[in-house]
């Protein structure tokens, strides 16, 4: 507010008078450490994020890059390295002064993450920027290394006092996986918040930077058409599904750990089941949020070894066709053991026991080298409870079905049934559509320009809590050491398929999967 | 860019047969592949001489994906009697099986003095009901502003672009667009010209211990391109509405003979002096710099170089440093396309600057 003249200002924080009416409100002066800086995620996404955020001037007044990476190398050569990937994977083509003066708060640190040296050599880096600027700087330390280096990290950082900073707020970043089982979790929990607060913690799940995801929300709270709807009396099951065409690629040596369950619904797909099911916040805070998501997840009855085997069904691909190509199984390809187990197919049936969704059953599959890529949202409804017309000669009345499409096409269908024109009161199932892309004209930014953004801000509204992570592996848990119990064989798919026939046994009478 | 148009013409048309032939074409793509669908986002009308209309269609393809989904040139041709129409819908991509490729509507009509009374009949049955609509007329005509208002939610101006550069001229551009906001949600590029300065200048005062300098603030000098004063004014305003400066008629601000404004304001805890300079080594419209000090000695300078903005900061113990704000310049097409995208959204503070900035302009009646 504008100090009103007469009035004295007593407030001890101030607020800023000119933030009012800007879209882009300013960012404290942070220096971002990248632990991993020369991996993969650092390169695709994360630095062409930090160019674009530049760009676009979204980038704190002051702002240093230090690049932390076991690989020996000169700060020139880490900048030449870091210049290559903006050029490479920036969603637009960079401007030549700003890349060149980003690049100039680029510093790197080379040394194993074990290494008392580097985290000194890093404190002193930390420092010169806070000498030059002439005041503390906000700092966040990015986790953006294999998983087995997140606990050695967070503790060095703690055994270098770099976890706090005197008049300046300390963060930590930590990619997924958040574990690999419930144990592993709690027990990484345990490690980050012996050296940090969970204040401090940004858990990322970048699936929650995406701009769908986040649309949803906007979807459910900002439409009161929907909330009376929005409950076991209307509701006949919700369906969520994230296919992809593709197989592993690039990536056999990490997926052929991890397996479809932990890759996508552990974490991805719970978070949009939460957004599905979530009651509506008091505000969009970040404690009010994630307190709604965890009541949800706290909803969902732990599986027994019993439950398993009718809630969950795994499978493989086999070899088969995409896009009219022959193309190999999942065990003939680079990097993938023979003798592999993991599966590349998942479906799951969950039940929220709770006032509004007891007795909704919540499907989940995902998988690789499906028919197509889509990850969408459906939720059946009901079936009208008395048809007044006669159904000869008609595709037939269908229950109306609310699909929530995240990608490729992000939008918002309703099947309705109508009457096909002609003298007969002959009905067929037609979709009103909604497309995002035809009603907007900004450009999505990237998960990433968000995420870090709201890092830099102190927002973690976006980031997973500790006890949600937790919550999410209690899930699966079970599911994922049953399935280590039974290792084989698993069920095959064809390749370029809707999935294993096996699936169809976790459907409730009367439903059935949508076609991919 | 368009990869494919389909494209109808007519002369001695009217607004009904165009909207037939609209659907028309909509049908006709849309028969050609399902992956066609019309983008509905924003309907746009430009009322442009007919002679510049080719320079306002390059300023508009300028714009990139911030273009408006339905645009309607009404193409101003005096001593034409006769409606000549031209529609044109055209996807940004191919289609391909499972995507979207999106359709814009371009109709561009021709008219003459004669259609100037019936201008509301001619555009109303050409904008996409329910779609909010943005009204630009970049040639003047206030008049036929005017007329198709009641079409518009929005009316895109740009405050430096009245022809009459003399102080008069800038006040009867303030009034001007003080008298769209009453009736209409006004862009003006002008003000978007300032946003990056005001993010900065925000910015720079939103540590605690400056935000508490903001309200000391003694001065505060504004480099401007010399035909974007009024951009200055309007950064000036924003300062004056936000920090709850008193603009009196009896500091009202004076032109000297260098061409720089001065006047002052005033604070709660006193004066600010208020300067405004032409930067004649400014090769682009809007600011080249902007200073502010406080009366404990602290000044911050923020000036344009390539790659961001330079800011130089005085502590109040006599400490210098300088550090770059890092942003690429949006350039003039991004400027517009930025226009068309804040008719969308509603930036509270515009009014509230722009009606400082009308009280530090002295009242002037133009003949």
């Amino acid at each position: 507010m504008a100090a009103q003249p007469g009035q004295p200002t007593v407030e001890p924080a101030p607020e800023n008078p000119l933030t009012a009416g800007l879209e882009r409100l300013p960012v404290a002066p942070t220096t971002l450490v990248i632990f991993g800086a020369t991996g993969d995620l650092a390169r695709r996404k994360l630095l062409p994020a930090l160019y674009n955020l530049a760009h676009e001037g979204a980038l704190p007044e002051r702002f240093h890059l230090v690049g932390v990476s076991r690989k020996e190398k000169a700060r020139e050569r880490y900048r030449a390295e870091c210049e290559e990937a903006i050029r490479t994977y920036s969603r637009r083509t960079p401007d030549e002064d700003v890349l060149k003066k980003l690049l100039q708060h680029v510093r790197y640190v080379p040394g194993v993450f074990d290494d008392d040296s580097v985290y000194s050599e890093l404190g002193k880096v930390l420092d010169g920027f806070e000498e030059r600027a002439g005041e503390p700087l906000n700092r966040a330390f990015y986790l953006s290394t294999a998983p087995e280096f997140f606990p050695v990290i967070v503790e060095q950082l703690g055994r270098s006092k770099l976890q706090h900073h005197e008049n300046a707020e300390v963060r930590v970043i930590i990619e997924k996986p958040f574990g690999t089982t419930l144990e592993e979790a709690r027990e990484l929990n345990r490690d980050v918040l012996a050296i940090f607060d969970e204040s401090q913690v940004f858990r990322i799940d970048h699936y929650l930077g995406k701009e769908t995801v986040q649309n949803m929300l906007a979807f459910r709270f900002a439409n009161g058409m929907f909330e009376p709807l929005w409950n076991r009396n209307y509701i006949d099951s919700v369906q969520i599904t994230a296919s992809e065409d593709l197989g592993v690629g690039t990536r056999a040596g990490y997926y052929d750990h991890a397996g479809a369950l932990r890759d996508l619904i552990q974490n991805h797909m719970l978070q949009l089941l939460c957004h599905v099911a979530m009651e509506p916040p008091g505000s969009f805070t970040a404690e009010e949020v994630r307190n709604e998501k965890v009541k949800v997840l706290n909803a969902i009855p732990e599986p027994t070894p019993a439950d398993i085997a009718e809630m969950s069904v795994r499978a493989q691909y086999a070899a088969g066709h995409v896009g009219g190509e022959d193309v190999s199984g999942y065990l003939q390809e680079d990097g993938v053991p023979n003798t592999s187990t993991t599966e590349t197919f998942a479906a799951i049936r969950l039940k929220v026991d709770n006032w509004r969704w007891a007795g909704v059953p919540f499907y989940i599959r995902t998988g690789k080298r499906l028919a197509r890529k889509v990850t969408e949202i459906a939720v059946t409804l009901k079936p009208v409870p008395h048809l007044a017309f006669s159904q000869d000669g008609s595709l037939g009345v269908q229950p109306n079905q609310l699909v929530l499409t995240l990608q490729p096409n992000e939008g918002v269908s309703l099947r309705l049934g109508a009457k096909i024109p002609g003298t007969r009161m002959i009905i067929r199932p037609v979709n009103m559509e909604f497309l995002y892309g035809t009603s907007f004209l900004s450009q999505s930014p990237e998960a990433y320009e968000r995420l870090i953004t709201d890092v830099m801000r102190g927002d973690a509204t976006l980031f997973t809590r500790n006890d949600e992570v937790e919550a999410q592996w209690r899930i699966c848990d079970p599911i994922v050491a049953a399935w280590a119990k039974r290792p084989g064989p698993l069920a095959q798919y064809e390749a370029g398929s809707q999935g294993p026939a096996e699936a169809d046994s976790l459907l409730l009478e009367g439903q059935r999967w949508r076609a991919i | 860019m368009p990869r494919s148009d389909a494209v109808w013409s007519a002369q001695g048309t009217t607004p009904d047969r165009i909207e037939a032939a609209l659907r028309a074409l909509l049908a006709e793509r849309h028969a050609e592949s399902a992956s066609f669908i019309p983008a509905r986002v924003l309907n746009m009308i430009a009322f442009v001489d007919d002679e510049y209309s080719g320079e306002i269609a390059n300023r508009l393809r300028g714009v990139g994906r911030y273009a408006a989904s339905r645009l309607l040139v009404l193409s101003y041709e005096p001593g034409r009697e006769r409606l000549d129409a031209r529609a044109t819908i055209a996807s940004d991509a191919d289609p391909t099986p499972g995507q979207v490729a999106l359709l814009r509507e371009t109709v561009i009509v021709k008219l003459g003095d004669r259609h100037l009374d019936d201008l509301l009949t001619i555009a109303d049955p050409l904008v996409v009901t329910d779609l909010p609509t943005l009204l630009w007329s970049p040639h003047g005509h206030q008049d036929a502003v005017d007329a198709l208002l009641s079409l518009a939610q929005a009316t895109l101006l740009d405050s430096v672009e009245e022809p009459d550069r003399s102080q008069a001229g800038q006040r009867a551009a303030i009034d001007r667009a003080c008298e769209l906001s009453r009736q209409v949600y006004v862009v003006d590029l002008a003000w978007l010209r300032s946003t990056p300065w005001r993010e900065r200048v925000a910015t720079v005062f939103d540590p605690i211990p400056m935000r508490r300098e903001l309200h000391s603030l003694d001065a505060v000098t504004v480099r401007h391109h010399p035909d974007s004063r009024v951009a200055a004014l309007l950064l000036v305003g924003w300062l004056a509405s936000r920090l709850g400066w008193s603009l009196a008629r009896s500091e009202v601000i004076a032109e000297g003979s260098d061409g720089r404004l001065c006047g002052s304001a005033q604070a709660e805890s006193g004066e600010v002096r208020l300067t405004l300079k032409p930067a004649v080594d400014l090769q682009v419209p809007g600011l080249a710099g902007v200073e502010l000090t406080s009366a404990a000695g602290l000044r911050v300078r923020l000036d344009r170089e390539p790659g961001g903005l330079r800011a130089h900061r005085r502590d109040p113990g006599g400490r210098d440093r300088t550090w770059t704000l890092l942003g690429a310049s949006r350039g003039e097409g991004g400027i517009l396309g930025e226009g068309i995208r804040q008719a969308l959204l509603r930036d509270p503070t515009y009014g509230a600057a722009l009606a400082a900035t009308q009280e530090m302009l002295p009242q002037v009646t133009r003949t």
